[in-house]
């Protein structure tokens, strides 16, 4: 297992009201995400324990992808991967923060 | 040719543990109880170098069905095959023993939902999950000694094997789909013990004719049988009364009874249309390809053949 | 004086050899090798009729019990090897040249048979290619076949698997080669006459039905996501855009989701009688919604598929139905079907690299080619035209002058990553590197850059038609390359630049929420969801239930 933290800074906060949010499951080949609203507003701070090896850079740029395309500042975001691929990875973070930004 | 507003009903086979508890549930009423942001994990798993899950696969909590206050707890059998281990057997016992504390209070609820899905007891927590069974089991007789039923559903991809199965077979009622399975020993278990020519694992048709939720509620292994989507579980769900015989011993003779006679009238049988024949089925070896409606409706014809569990 | 008569002689002079083993045509099964020692004659060109679907199974096992030492040096001509029995042949020193096209399951032992020397490989062929050289420098002098039935002249039924057997006895039968033919069932009268006992020298009732293999059947309750996504950019991108209505879909599951999804996102794009009315196809399960709910005119077929031949027997307004109420099939006149009159063939692929080259293969399997590079290029000899057939070859052009001629649409579908996170796209084929061990003057490549027309990834699809030169088109496919080592190596301005012209399109681009992809969006999410839109006449094999 690997594990490492990615810090990056979002341009806004993400909308919505939910504190957290899970979504996926660790299944082989997917993923579960837990999103907390907690920190900096415009901080992602990206907590990534993963069964594959040497991928960091790979997890680096679908991060960076997805900050750019969501701007999610103020997120804690947890992540247990079980050999998810990277557009699984992406497609799960979008979800969860569809699910973040929900009202209730 | 299948209507639109069944093609695009969400299954339950295919659901995630969470997305079942939804579905089952009156919108909005669930309340979890350990959540994944209490980051309650098993301590195991990461000596085995293997990602733990938040919720360690065990969902447990309250909600509502019709405006009725239940108990609830599903298994993801997507997560280490739904596998009972010590922190998720610790979350399940632990509601089940509020449930039979909570009975005749403010907090008791009408109902206990186990929603399983599961292999079995987790490889790398074997003992721990051993002891999470047995306890679970305990458990489930103190709430319905109580008073309060407790109903497992049955639909999952991971079915409801090893220790899994017995805690089914524990509950007041069961509720189970085609996909469904419950067995004690697992059909990979049977061939590697047995042999093939007792039973071929890799012979998915007869792997679901033995165990499949079709031949457990024509046998009386399942009390209710619905179609696979998550609405007809609810439906089941919501119509459940506490009208299971009590858990005493005239009940458990009955049982045994039962059980003699069902093994001394089909204890030679090899698959399950020889025991459709003996029991005068109309289409003995076509059972597993009638139509969901059509096996409906041969249920009520046959009746439920049991009266105790 | 020339004799001009040579073949017909040596031909009378082997059956005579036999007389003693057989009653009229038929031999009996403990006869067979006896038979085929006497039949066969070292270094014949030998057909033991086998392909990605029906075996001569009795028959192969049958030949590699002969001696090695009467009968040896054979030269195989078939289009399948699969069975061990095939490759047992070589080891055993009875077979000795190969010339074939898909080998399946035994890619890996044709690729060590190679390595040790005990295979001489004529050529890895396409289908049609294979059959065309049976007619020109590959005739077989004795051919193995395999039917349903025959009756005591001869006379076979083939059935629903009717696939290449129509073509091997042509080419023996008027070649004067020998045809000895496996069947189920001996009878008295077959349903109908596939082919003519004139041309069957020999029959054997096997002791078991010949081996079929489902290859066609993708289990819907494995599509992904991703597949779901990648079939929404195809269905938007590609098919409401060029409105291909005769078509041809590769067996891959992204292919199988863009089936389930017709009824279904097709619908709501208003595609339904626009697209994909007919097809060269082999019996998919997987569109059988499509054809439920009345997209589908009409469909011929290269082979059948296990469990579907009641269903197709009862919509014989779509399928190639003989008078007795089951499907013919022919591999040869589908593969033709598929090559002349398709607006487009889409499917997936293993690897791509930078040129828009593809292939199937890996460096320790050599799996043939099959029909896809057929099914995968533009047939330069076609003269009719179509709506999706023109505007492609415009775009290509970049105007439309009388001498335009069409493109076919050539479609390849890759996941950015396969199996075990292994990148599909590529700076190098595998069958490159391959080809390099193994000294072959020509790479092993499955279709062509120069014939693909798009590529659709989870990322998006790129248009190759609208790239003007080689950078154009490597930056296209790197901008579809997702996170593999190809695609983080992507010239940004360059790809935002193709994505301005229309080039790359993502799923933003098209109109597609990502988030809209999901298993709810299939027609049929289980093979028993299928056994229901077929009314319960599809009967799924045991290994694709759960019930």
């Amino acid at each position: 297992m690997e594990k490492f933290t990615i810090y990056t800074q979002a341009k806004s906060s993400l909308g919505g009201k939910r504190s957290d949010t899970l979504t996926g499951v660790v299944a082989s080949g997917n993923l579960e995400i837990l999103f907390e609203r907690k920190g900096e507003p415009l901080a992602v701070i990206v907590e990534v324990m993963t069964a594959s090896h040497g991928y960091q850079h790979v997890w680096e740029a679908v991060i960076k992808d997805f900050v750019a395309r969501v701007s999610p500042g103020g997120m804690y975001i947890s992540i247990h991967d079980n050999g998810a691929r990277p557009d699984t990875v992406l497609l799960r973070l979008m979800q969860g923060a569809r699910l973040m930004e929900a009202r209730s | 040719m299948i209507p639109e507003n069944v093609m695009n009903q969400p299954s339950w086979y295919e659901s995630s543990a969470r997305a079942r508890i939804e579905g089952l549930l009156d919108a909005g009423s669930f309340k979890e109880i350990l959540g994944p942001q209490d980051h309650v994990m098993s301590p195991h798993l990461a000596l085995f170098d293997l990602p733990p899950a938040f919720d360690d696969g065990m969902i447990i909590g309250r909600g509502l069905i019709d405006g009725r206050p239940v108990a609830i707890a599903a298994q993801e059998g997507q997560f280490m095959g739904g596998t009972f281990a010590e922190v998720s057997g610790a979350k399940l016992v632990g509601l089940l023993r509020a449930v039979a504390r909570n009975a005749g209070t403010p907090q008791e609820v009408s109902t206990v939902f186990l929603l399983l899905d599961t292999g079995g007891v987790r490889l790398q927590e074997a003992n721990a999950g051993e002891m999470a069974v047995s306890e679970t089991i305990h458990a489930i007789l103190d709430v319905r000694h109580a008073g309060v039923p407790v109903v497992a559903l049955i639909g999952g991809r991971a079915g409801a094997f090893g220790g899994g199965g017995l805690v089914t077979a524990c509950c007041s009622h069961i509720i189970i789909s085609e996909q469904g399975r419950i067995s004690v020993s697992g059909p990979e278990v049977i061939e590697t013990n047995k042999g093939v020519e007792e039973f071929d694992s890799r012979d998915r048709a007869l792997v679901w004719r033995v165990t499949g939720g079709r031949s457990r509620v024509l046998l009386g292994g399942a009390d209710s049988y619905v179609k696979g989507d998550i609405g007809s579980f609810r439906k089941a769900a919501e119509v459940i009364n506490n009208n299971a015989p009590p858990l005493s011993l005239e009940t458990l003779e009955r049982e045994q009874g039962r059980l003699e006679h069902r093994l001394k009238a089909y204890g030679n049988c090899h698959d399950t249309p020889e025991i459709w024949v003996i029991a005068g089925l109309s289409t003995p070896a076509g059972i597993a390809d009638l139509t969901e409606d059509d096996f409906i409706d041969l249920l009520v014809k046959e009746g439920v053949r049991h009266d105790a569990r | 004086m020339t004799d001009w008569t040579k073949q017909k002689a040596e031909r009378a002079r082997r059956v005579a050899a036999v007389t003693s083993l057989v009653s009229g045509k038929v031999v009996e099964p403990e006869n067979v090798t006896s038979l085929l020692e006497r039949i066969i004659c070292s270094g014949d060109r030998v057909c033991l009729e086998g392909d990605n679907q029906k075996q001569a199974d009795f028959l192969a096992e049958s030949l590699t019990r002969v001696d090695p030492a009467q009968v040896h040096d054979l030269h195989i001509v078939q289009s399948g090897l699969v069975l061990s029995e095939h490759i047992d042949l070589f080891r055993l020193g009875i077979a000795r040249k190969l010339d074939f096209s898909y080998s399946g399951p035994q890619s890996g032992a044709i690729a060590r048979a190679l390595d040790q020397g005990k295979i001489e490989l004529g050529a890895i062929h396409t289908y049609i290619e294979l059959f065309a050289r049976y007619f020109v420098d590959l005739t077989p002098h004795v051919s193995l076949i395999a039917a349903v039935s025959a009756d005591r002249n001869g006379n076979l039924y083939t059935g629903p698997n009717t696939e290449d057997t129509p073509t091997i006895v042509e080419a023996t039968a008027y070649k004067n080669g020998i045809v000895i033919a496996q069947v189920n069932k001996i009878v008295d009268e077959v349903p109908r006459t596939d082919i003519p006992g004139d041309q069957v020298d020999f029959i054997v009732e096997a002791p078991r039905p010949f081996y079929v293999e489902p290859l066609f059947t993708r289990d819907p309750a494995a599509v992904t996501e991703t597949q779901i996504l990648m079939a929404m950019i195809a269905l938007k991108g590609i098919y409401a855009e060029y409105r291909p209505r005769r078509l041809n879909h590769g067996i891959g599951f992204a292919t199988a989701a863009i089936e389930l999804l017709l009824p279904t996102y097709g619908k709501q794009l208003g595609l339904q009688g626009e697209v994909a009315t007919h097809w060269a196809l082999n019996p998919h399960p997987t569109l059988i919604p499509a054809i439920e709910s009345g997209w589908v005119q009409q469909i011929h077929c290269f082979g059948s598929e296990v469990g579907m031949d009641h269903y197709m027997s009862a919509r014989s307004d779509v399928y190639f139905i003989g008078h007795d109420g089951t499907l013919r099939s022919n591999r040869l006149l589908c593969q033709n079907a598929g090559l002349y009159a398709c607006d487009m063939f889409i499917g997936s692929t293993l690897q791509i690299d930078l040129a828009g080259n593809s292939s199937t293969v890996t460096p320790d399997r050599i799996a043939g080619f099959g029909g896809a590079p057929n099914m995968g290029a533009d047939a330069h000899g076609r003269r009719h035209i179509s709506d999706a057939w023109l505007k492609a070859g415009r775009e290509a052009a970049g105007n439309n002058g009388p001498l335009v001629r069409g493109r076919k649409l050539v479609v390849q579908m890759a996941e950015t990553f396969g199996e075990g996170m292994k990148p599909a796209f590529v700076e190098e084929l595998d069958s490159i590197v391959l080809a390099r061990k193994l000294g072959m003057p020509l790479a092993p490549v499955m279709i062509f850059g120069d014939d693909v027309t798009h590529i659709v990834t989870e990322e998006g699809v790129a248009n190759l038609l609208l790239c003007r030169n080689a950078d154009e088109i490597e930056q296209a496919i790197r901008g579809v390359a997702g996170y593999t080592p190809v695609g983080l190596a992507r010239d940004r301005v360059k790809v935002e630049a193709l994505r301005q012209r229309g080039v790359i399109r993502r799923p933003e681009d098209l109109g597609i929420d990502i988030l809209q992809a999901n298993r709810n969006l299939l027609a049929a999410r289980s093979v028993r969801d299928l056994v229901t839109w077929s009314d319960g006449l599809y009967a799924p094999p045991s290994k694709f239930r759960n019930w």
